[in-house]
């Protein structure tokens, strides 16, 4: 039964008629499993105006796009989304569909699974292809302690969410050509016992931790307000973002929905890390643990950060900071 | 307005303070959480929180229902020690090796059984598994809407309800019919702290256990042979780096550091 089905799939998100990064991210992962496998690589949209993504979604790597395109979808909203994927899996039968793991997209994915009786991994970090051919997510555990390989051996298609922001977007090949299949869309707008009365979004300007190539982190050893600007400053002069522990957030030094890194908080996985009066309990550990490298500055040289480091600076951050700063600068210039 | 039926799922989770305590068998490669404390799931309590809210000003009745073994007990003591009215636990030894889809099966069943419902109300996600997807199958089970990442809920008519659901940089609000899913975050209130003679109480309540022969469940979509996905492999994850110390006078761990981190290709291009 499971020879029936064909295509690996990502679900290309948009809002306001803007593709998100995921769309392209997944695209560059789902590429390998689609390349195993021998199957063409086809990208979804739905939306309202959205044709016009089909020319970059093409550029990214996608073979085929499929296009539901209805002012019915103009807004997200899970009841009108689910049953058109739903109806385009039972018509074209896709072997692998895997959608970026956005509010949105976590409060889709699971339905669609659902609709159509299929296995769907949450939160996947990579995906691989196993000896029989099927798919293997993997997915951090319990806060990551623990990593599991998640597969799906019977029901299709196999599903996976991976969070945005985690993989690279590939590079963009212009002129690239995909085949365009549209989709007719037959939701209808009184038929649905749900209603979108007001979005509401603001671009944030700073990049998002998940996103950024440098991160600087400090915690409660920090230890007050004012210090807190040194590791502002040490980011800024690296052009990285700022992150922190969760006493640091407690402390309100820094804004916890935006910038707690770790179990409860967020996972980042910049080229470098810089913790700064961090003791490194597992909770923030498991949210770093993808940096490329790991600076760690820390009085107490039995913190267990500096065995989870690449770089263990026994110092006080007050005479290391400002050091480290001026030798970044002169990089610069 | 007419007072409504409100159930509330809750799980039983490992404690994420003794998650240091879990360790991999390393012939079965099952997990092994022995002497690890369980608990209720915490935004579970948000959960619960709102539908007291809710029944506070509409009346009505709140149900908790949960899956799990007879251990699940004690979760559901704490619920009672809140205020719900009742409590039931779906506990099957056939039920074990669930996964999302499974689990949600067996929970939308559970539901049905309590009666009509015109909301159902969860947490988000769970310490544990923390998938966010079971919200959104029970709801599909139960062919209701659902809405996840709900941080405000408003009344407007007697069948309806306002939720202003966190998106991205902001959020959106909807409106939707009862009956409904309304999966919350811990933005939605601070659950109540259960008062000592609660607890007394909840002692007294006596939750109601239903089997799987009690629910006539669909056997092939139930436990493991139910879940289409499972986990061949796990592994531990290790943190440890090599910790490489550098050390010196501040300027000289600078510039040490510096070299390093340029011999890496990890710094950024000027």
């Amino acid at each position: 039964m499971t020879d029936t089905y064909s295509g690996i799939w990502v679900y290309a998100e948009q809002r306001n008629g803007k593709l998100l990064d995921s769309g392209p991210e997944l695209l560059g992962e789902a590429r390998k499993i689609a390349d195993k496998r021998g199957q063409e690589l086809a990208a979804v949209v739905l939306g309202s105006k959205v044709a016009g993504l089909a020319e970059e979604l093409a550029a990214y790597g996608a073979d085929k796009v499929y296009i539901a395109d209805s002012p019915v979808l103009e807004n997200y909203l899970c009841e009108a989304y689910a049953p058109v994927l739903e109806g385009m899996i039972k018509q074209y039968k896709p072997e692998v569909f895997v959608i970026g793991g956005s509010t949105i997209g976590m409060d889709l994915a699971p339905r669609v699974a659902a609709k159509v009786n299929t296995g769907l991994a949450a939160h996947a970090v990579g995906l691989d292809v196993d000896d029989n051919g099927c798919m293997k997510a993997f997915v951090p555990s319990f806060g990551g302690s623990i990593m599991a390989s998640i597969t799906c051996a019977v029901h299709r298609p196999q599903m996976a969410t991976i969070p945005p922001g985690f993989l690279k977007k590939p590079e963009k090949q212009e002129g690239r050509k995909a085949e365009i299949v549209n989709v007719e869309v037959k939701i209808l707008e009184q038929d649905l016992r749900t209603r979108v009365l007001e979005v509401k979004t603001e671009e944030s300007k700073v990049k998002p931790l998940e996103s950024a190539e440098v991160v600087v982190a400090g915690g409660y050893g920090i230890g007050s307000k004012e210090n807190w600007k040194m590791v502002e400053d040490l980011a800024a002069s690296l052009g990285g973002s700022v992150g922190a522990t969760r006493p640091a957030c407690d402390e309100g030094w820094a804004v916890q929905d935006e910038q707690m890194i770790g179990q409860s908080g967020k996972t980042v996985h910049p080229n470098l890390y810089i913790g700064v009066g961090i003791s490194g309990v597992i909770h923030h550990l498991i949210g770093i643990q993808d940096s490329k490298k790991i600076v760690a500055i820390n009085r107490d040289k039995d913190a267990p950060i500096m065995k989870a480091a690449d770089y263990a600076i026994v110092a006080d951050y007050r005479e290391v900071v400002p050091a480290l700063i001026e030798e970044f600068k002169k990089l610069k210039a | 307005m007419k007072p409504l039926n409100i159930v509330v799922c809750v799980k039983p989770v490992p404690d994420s303070r003794y998650w240091d305590r879990l360790s991999l068998d390393p012939k079965t490669k099952l997990l092994r959480r022995e002497g690890i404390p369980i608990i209720m799931n915490p935004l579970d309590k948000n959960a619960i929180e709102e539908a007291l809210k809710i029944k506070e000003e509409r009346g009505g009745k709140v149900t908790v229902i949960s899956m799990g073994p007879d251990s699940t007990f004690d979760v559901l003591a704490w619920a009672y020690a809140m205020g719900v009215d009742d409590a039931v636990l779906l506990s099957d030894r056939a039920f074990a090796g669930a996964d999302t889809l499974a689990t949600a099966y067996v929970i939308a069943t559970g539901i049905k059984k309590t009666g009509d419902v015109d909301m159902v109300i969860l947490g988000n996600e769970s310490l544990d598994g923390s998938t966010a997807q079971v919200g959104p199958q029970v709801a599909e089970f139960l062919g209701i809407p659902h809405l996840t990442n709900v941080e405000e809920i408003k009344f407007v008519h007697d069948d309806t309800v306002h939720a202003r659901c966190k998106i991205e940089g902001g959020h959106m609000v909807v409106e939707a019919k009862f009956p409904v899913t309304l999966a919350v975050n811990s933005e939605i209130n601070d659950p109540r702290i259960p008062p000592v003679h609660g607890a007394l109480w909840a002692t007294e309540k006596q939750s109601t256990k239903y089997t799987a022969k009690d629910m006539d469940v669909d056997e092939e979509k139930i436990g493991l042979a139910g879940s289409p996905s499972y986990v061949p492999e796990v592994s531990n994850i290790d943190t440890q780096r090599k910790g490489e110390v550098i050390s010196g006078d501040p300027a000289d761990i600078a510039r040490q550091l510096v070299e390093k981190l340029k011999a890496d290709g990890v710094l950024p291009e000027a």
